[in-house]
């Protein structure tokens, strides 16, 4: 079983995330970066599938040179190997680019299922299974919260409001995580240590045959117009309870006419 | 005028279309004459063409098959690509579920077009308004290729009545082989709850870590029972297992924009406030005063979650008796 695992790497969404307003895209550089929480679920169901089947586990990511990090967090956890797709004319891409970019990696690649996590938290836009679907002609088992594979058959319990559906295709296919899914585990020190000499094929987009001008801002199918700090919140009011405390809430909410 | 077309998500539980769809039929109505387009199993349109019609839809396409249910998402996202392809519409708005998000995005790349995710607003020039980094950052975008394609956050709009024509257009549905990939082979209800949806409610009550165990989670229903509110949790509150994952509230759970969101034992981190931070009025209950949460408060109690919301319930309870 080959699985490749898509690997975002994002601006840490519990420290400061600004845009850059010199183009609008999201402030990478000066970012205090970290590999996509959610993705780090995908890379542990990778290597649950893997210990039970065999097979090989591949991170891609594309992004900035800066992504390296990400990618040795994905193999210190028990990756295999990795595929950073960098180049500076994908700066300012749009989604559907990205999965044209990611599409065109994994067509390199021999690959029996493809695992990404439910979003990035940088763009939160959860859609990459099904750009991916659609572009590679590959089914999307999307939002799973388990996972199965039987013989060349995916199954997935996609979450839903107050339940799942249960959902299931052929291999290959595209399955998204969520974070129900499993325990991420945390890199070992062997694992550390191994993920040095793992290795990272680094490649262009020359080296993916897509032309640099059909990607990036220039191109990209939408664009950040302007943008501005949510306004701030005039002060509120706190009241201290002091046995009087559900009398001021009551209160507030009759003043507000909600009760 | 310009046809915009609207995907119709429909509530299963009630019958009729889901509010976002109401919301999204009002939102159209910036860019051009909203046309309705209904996508289910035979008979879906029959009990929403009249709700559609009294939002502003001129026109209700019905593309009614039994097979598209089988499969996830894709057979709607060609059904809809051929309908853009033999309309032109100036714009297709779409509700921002998970699979009107893997719609819109199926969609785009079958059009050649970008499109907005989670989109706030709508602006009659075609830009419209995104919440970007947990709320902190307001985002005015635009689709620079193709039919602009959007995905409206449920709550952002209020659904306004414009009675128009609701004329009926049978659209007939050939899925393809691809769009068969996927098979939903059940579909499961684990927890039917009488409350409000979390994503819909005027008034949503959380509680955090600090509700302290399942058990006392009956504070917080309590609360919402006499709000008619939904019921919310932090992934604090969920991971400890006190109430289950779909009602975790924030950057990895539901976003939520009610009138009024009660944080009880919450201590407001930049992942919760992801969720809830476009919230009309927001008030916290913490026995911590610097607790973040009271910088995004209206209202703050400073206090035992234990003693003031029973008492605030009882006070509710009998204002409304
Ligand atoms: C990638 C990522 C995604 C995340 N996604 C989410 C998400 O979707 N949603 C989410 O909520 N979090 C999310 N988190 C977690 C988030 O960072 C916080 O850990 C979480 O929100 C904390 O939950 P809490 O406020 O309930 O718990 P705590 O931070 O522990 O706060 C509990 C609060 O309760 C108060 N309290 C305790 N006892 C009482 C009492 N008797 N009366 C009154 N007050 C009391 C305390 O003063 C404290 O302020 C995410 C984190 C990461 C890294
Ligand atoms: N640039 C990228 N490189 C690798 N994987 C990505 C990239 N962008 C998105 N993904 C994957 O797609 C998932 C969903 O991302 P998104 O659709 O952007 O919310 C992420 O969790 C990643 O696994």
């Amino acid at each position: 079983m080959n699985i490749v695992v898509l690997v975002k790497q994002v601006p840490d969404s519990g420290s400061e995330r600004k845009l850059d307003p010199q183009d609008n895209t999201v402030a990478r550089a000066t970012a205090d970066n970290v590999i996509n929480e959610m993705d780090e679920y995908a890379i542990e169901e990778a290597l649950t599938v893997k210990e039970a089947q065999g097979g090989e586990v591949t991170i891609l990511t594309v992004g900035p040179d800066t992504a390296t990090d990400a990618i040795r967090k994905a193999l210190s956890m028990g990756a295999d190997k990795a595929v950073h797709v960098s180049d500076p004319a994908i700066h300012g891409a749009c989604a559907p680019q990205t999965s044209a970019i990611i599409a065109a990696a994994l067509g390199q690649l021999d690959y029996d299922l493809v695992l990404c996590g439910a979003e990035s938290t940088d763009g939160q836009v959860s859609v990459m299974p099904a750009l991916l679907s659609e572009r590679l002609g590959i089914p999307q088992l999307s939002g799973a919260r388990k996972l199965t594979i039987e013989g060349g058959t995916a199954k997935i319990e996609r979450q839903t409001d107050g339940g799942y559906w249960a959902l299931e295709a052929p291999l290959p296919a595209v399955v998204s995580t969520w974070d129900t899914i499993n325990e991420p585990r945390y890199p070992s020190f062997k694992g550390i240590m191994a993920a040095k000499k793992k290795p990272v094929q680094n490649l262009t987009l020359a080296d993916l045959g897509i032309d640099p001008a059909s990607v990036g801002l220039a191109t990209a199918t939408s664009k950040v117009v302007d943008f501005a700090g949510r306004p701030p919140k005039g002060e509120g009011v706190k009241v201290t309870d002091e046995g009087d405390g559900a009398d001021k809430l009551v209160g507030y909410l009759a003043a507000q006419k909600i009760v | 005028m310009a046809e915009v077309l609207v995907l119709v998500e429909l509530n299963p539980a009630a019958g009729g279309p889901r509010k976002t769809t109401l919301e999204a039929l009002t939102a159209a109505r910036a860019l051009g004459e909203p046309s309705a387009v209904v996508i289910g199993a035979p008979g879906t349109a029959a009990g929403v063409k009249d709700a559609l019609a009294e939002y502003g839809a001129g026109k209700v396409y019905v593309a009614e098959s039994p097979e598209i249910e089988e499969y996830l998402v894709a057979p709607k996202a060609e059904v809809l690509a051929q309908l853009v392809a033999s309309v032109s519409p100036a714009a297709v708005v779409i509700p921002s579920s998970p699979e009107g998000k893997e719609i819109a995005g199926r969609l785009a790349i079958k059009t050649g077009s970008g499109f907005l995710t989670d989109v706030t607003e709508i602006h009659p020039d075609g830009t419209a308004t995104q919440v970007a980094f947990a709320g902190a950052t307001i985002v005015h975008s635009q689709v620079t290729v193709g039919t602009p394609i959007y995905t409206l956050r449920g709550n952002s709009v209020t659904p306004e009545p414009a009675p128009a024509a609701g004329a009926e257009e049978t659209v007939q549905v050939t899925i393809s082989e691809a769009a068969k990939a996927t098979r939903v082979v059940d579909r499961v209800v684990e927890q039917k709850s009488s409350r409000p949806e979390l994503t819909e409610a005027s008034i949503v009550v959380s509680g955090g870590r600090g509700v302290a165990s399942a058990e006392n989670f009956a504070v917080i229903e309590g609360l919402a029972d006499s709000l008619g509110a939904a019921v919310g949790a932090s992934r604090a509150a969920v991971d400890s297992g006190f109430y289950p994952h779909s009602f975790q509230v924030g950057q990895t759970g539901k976003t939520v924009s009610p009138q009024l969101y009660i944080a009880v034992g919450i201590s407001g981190a930049i992942q919760h406030r992801a969720g809830m931070q476009t919230s009309k009025t927001i008030v916290a209950v913490n026995k911590d005063p610097e607790a973040p949460i009271f910088e995004l408060a209206d209202f703050g109690v400073v206090g035992d979650l234990n003693t003031v919301v029973p008492a605030a319930t009882q006070q509710i309870t009998a204002r409304k008796a």
